[in-house]
């Protein structure tokens, strides 16, 4: 294993970008994710790459399609507000079915909101986001080192199944700082026949578009794209399993969340309450199906979010009304300390459900 | 003590920040677990500032320190925000030169170093928070020579390597204070 | 001897244009330079969203179909993946170009992206039947217009030309037309020059072509040609209004 260096989560992005072959970048100025664009800014003219600062996120999400259209790794990043307007992109990207790698790393909204850690884009990202039926893979990173992992990850699996892959972070942790080593397998990408990079008058003309005026054909285009994501939920979903084996109360939380709750779940079993937490890698694709096998061990569920209660959702229809699901959350930029999941897991042990 | 958590504050330009990057280079060269985590926004533009640092032997969990083990206050507000949250038998340092007033808290040990002083007599005015991280390190028994000047080139960036000298020197004059 | 044919890089496809629209002859136009240029094969065109959409069945090189506004954007993507080899073309009209998509217009001119810009102006917008352009003159009556365009309450219409030309980035901004055979001459001349300033590195170059919409302008084809003429012309005069590297910063 290589040495590990100490960086912020933000800087871990950007490098594991130009690791994975990444070597243009597009964005606009906003907190808490400057450090990506700062370190590509920094980086890429060094090694022959594109760095550029768009006038707008939406020009910038427009980049990064025209890029990928042209076959080659590209990324954008920003934070809540930013990604909402970079919704339409990404629904051109997904009727395109274009690979791209997205950061988000959120803040608290709805609206400007501010610009402390939040998970409130949940709906946002596991939905689409955008206009029409589709999704991106939403990749949850809980430390600096996944930070690392996922953007790598985030590539291969775009190119793989020819879709956006989002990484879901937030404030903290694109600010926090661990060690991480950098030393990260990057898959070979795959051939892209079907990239617009000028027919050398040896094909066919190539074209990249999300327009189909005849019904019968976009309802297959759809319909294709659905097959694909079946294959994607069926392989590419990750999640961590933390103290499972015997537990009764299933805490679900995912980032920071999930950091914070393995002090609760940790301080809890030293009080003799056996808790666990699965935490999901993947948002989309969801780890239902340990959450459904869980749902038949444990009393209850704890669902413990930065949001209104949003994965709460996803966690329910997981356990399909076999056990009752809690939500322990924060919101607006605030952080539940261990204290608030410890007094949830409390409340949970003496009053939560009625299996056993 | 198998995981401490540090909490730095202050005002933004005293170098909080950086003195909490360097209690985490020295952990991680000495194989431990550790996290930094800084305030960040508007607060670094002049207001208060301040940073989460664990050092352990157990992976991070939270990497947010709400309840200090070691806290380090280096102006009045910081202070009055965070003593109350000390853990009890936990300890304190201070900058004595820029908060005036007693500890409220019994049940903690209080350090206090008139740091900003000390660093405007010694002719290195910006070192105040790396002479209250020697006390630190003295206290805690951690000022083996050789990691801390290892760490210290971590951190310093290649722009100030000329810095090394005055941060030890700044450190050897909070160890002694 | 053959004295007419379909360029080469022009599908052998139908057009679905009305009878009587210009964007048949610049969308012909484009093609003989491809052609003469010899530079299909590295050739990348972005369709935007109007009339013109479905522009990337009737070119035979690489095509991208962008959202509305956004080609300026996308081109700039495609040509930064290969700055080398690929020559990048966006053709749009007034309301994509100058309404929706004005930012990315504006700042791919500012940052003088070496990309070829095809701007289609027939102060209409065609493609959902009529309504008021950016570019609309005043008085001009549309769907959405019905009493004439009334500048005190939508405003003046945007000079496309005009407005880039005071920005240092471009290289290249021209206005012509296609109502006259004279007039496609020198559009094709544009046209060529447009694409020629990206082969030789030379930044970003507009080209907009004054067009008839006799559909949705309520007239015949010739009408519509002689409307060009009698009220589009006067409004937007022709000319070259910028050409930095022959010295031409603005020749109103």
């Amino acid at each position: 294993m290589s040495e590990k260096v100490l960086m912020k989560g933000n800087e871990a992005i950007a490098e594991a970008a130009i690791l994975a072959g990444c070597r243009h970048y597009f964005g606009y100025p906003i907190t808490p994710q400057t450090e990506i664009a700062a370190y590509m800014a920094k980086r890429m003219p060094k090694i022959g790459g594109t760095f550029l600062q768009a006038e707008s996120e939406i020009a910038a999400i427009n980049m990064v399609y025209g890029v990928s259209a042209a076959g080659k790794r590209v990324m954008t990043s920003s934070s809540s507000p930013g990604i909402s307007l970079k919704g339409e992109g990404i629904s051109y990207l997904a009727g395109a079915d274009l690979p791209a790698l997205v950061v988000n790393v959120q803040r608290g909204g709805p609206g400007l909101g501010g610009i402390q850690p939040s998970q409130s884009d949940y709906f946002q990202a596991t939905r689409g986001g955008g206009h029409g039926d589709y999704h991106m893979i939403v990749l949850a990173p809980a430390s600096v080192q996944e930070m690392a992992e996922f953007t790598v990850r985030g590539f291969e699996l775009a190119d793989q199944y020819r879709m956006t892959a989002m990484i879901l972070a937030d404030g903290t942790m694109g600010q926090m700082m661990e060690p991480v080593s950098l030393d990260l397998h990057v898959a070979p990408m795959p051939e892209k026949p079907w990239a617009t990079t000028g027919t050398r008058m040896q094909r066919p003309h190539n074209i990249v578009n999300s327009l189909y005026l005849v019904p019968e054909v976009l309802e297959r285009s759809n319909f294709e794209r659905y097959e694909r994501y079946r294959t994607v939920e069926e392989n590419e979903t990750m999640y961590e399993s933390y103290r499972m084996e015997d537990a009764e109360i299933c805490i679900a939380a995912f980032g920071i969340a999930a950091r914070v709750s393995k002090n609760a779940i940790n301080a809890a079993r030293a009080e003799g309450i056996r808790v666990g937490m699965i935490r999901p890698q993947t948002l989309w694709p969801f780890p239902s199906a340990p959450f459904r096998a869980a749902a038949d061990r444990v009393r209850c569920m704890i669902s413990v979010e930065l949001s209104m209660g949003q994965m709460i959702e996803d966690v329910r229809l997981a356990a399909e009304c076999r056990v009752p699901v809690y939500l322990c959350n924060r919101v607006g930029g605030m952080i539940p300390e261990p204290e608030q999941i410890l007094a949830a897991i409390r409340e949970a042990a003496k009053t939560g459900g009625n299996k056993q | 003590m198998s995981t401490t958590q540090f909490l730095f504050s202050g005002f933004g330009g005293q170098g909080i920040l950086f003195a909490g990057k360097f209690m985490v280079y020295k952990g991680m060269m000495e194989g431990r677990q550790v996290s930094w985590l800084p305030s960040y926004g508007p607060e670094m533009r002049g207001g208060t500032a301040s940073c989460s640092v664990i050092v352990g032997d157990e992976p991070v969990g939270s990497p947010i320190v709400t309840h200090p083990d070691v806290l380090v206050a280096m102006n009045l507000p910081s202070f009055d925000r965070y003593e109350p949250a000390v853990v009890p038998g936990g300890m304190v340092f201070l900058d004595s030169t820029l908060i005036g007033r007693a500890p409220a808290r019994s049940d903690v040990t209080v350090y206090a170093v008139p740091a900003t002083q000390m660093a405007s007599d010694n002719g290195i005015p910006t070192l105040a928070n790396m002479i209250i991280v020697g006390k630190i390190l003295r206290v805690l028994g951690q000022d083996g020579k050789a990691d801390v000047e290892a760490a210290l080139k971590k951190v310093i960036s290649a722009k100030h390597a000329d810095m090394l000298d005055a941060n030890l020197r700044a450190l050897q004059l909070g160890a002694n204070a | 001897m053959i004295v007419f044919q379909k360029p080469k890089s022009l599908a052998d496809v139908p057009l679905h244009y009305c009878p009587g629209c210009t964007h048949g002859i610049v969308h012909r136009l484009v093609a003989e330079v491809i052609d003469e240029l010899g530079i299909e094969g590295r050739t990348i065109g972005i369709a935007p969203v109007g009339c013109s959409v479905m522009a990337y069945d009737y070119f035979n090189c690489d095509m991208i179909e962008a959202a509305h506004g956004r080609a300026p954007a996308v081109a700039t993507g495609v040509k930064r993946a290969d700055p080398e080899h690929h020559i990048v073309f966006t053709y749009q009209g007034d309301g994509d170009l100058a309404s929706i998509g004005m930012a990315e217009t504006v700042h791919a001119a500012a940052r003088n992206e070496n990309i070829t810009v095809i701007f289609i102006n027939n102060a209409i917008y065609g493609m959902t039947g009529g309504q008021m352009a950016p570019t609309s003159l005043p008085g001009q009556v549309t769907q959405t217009s019905p009493y004439g365009r009334d500048v005190k309450q939508c405003g003046y219409p945007v000079k496309v030309c005009e407005m880039l030309a005071e920005l240092e980035g471009p290289e290249y901004l021209e206005r012509v037309t296609v109502n006259s055979v004279k007039n496609v001459k020198n559009a094709k001349k544009a046209i060529k020059k447009a694409f020629q300033n990206q082969l030789d590195g030379k930044g970003f170059s507009l080209v907009e072509v004054l067009s008839s919409c006799p559909t949705n302008w309520g007239m015949t084809p010739q009408k519509a040609l002689q409307w060009i003429d009698e009220k589009m012309i006067p409004y937007y005069p022709l000319g070259v209004y910028k050409d930095r590297s022959a010295g031409t910063e603005v020749s109103k």
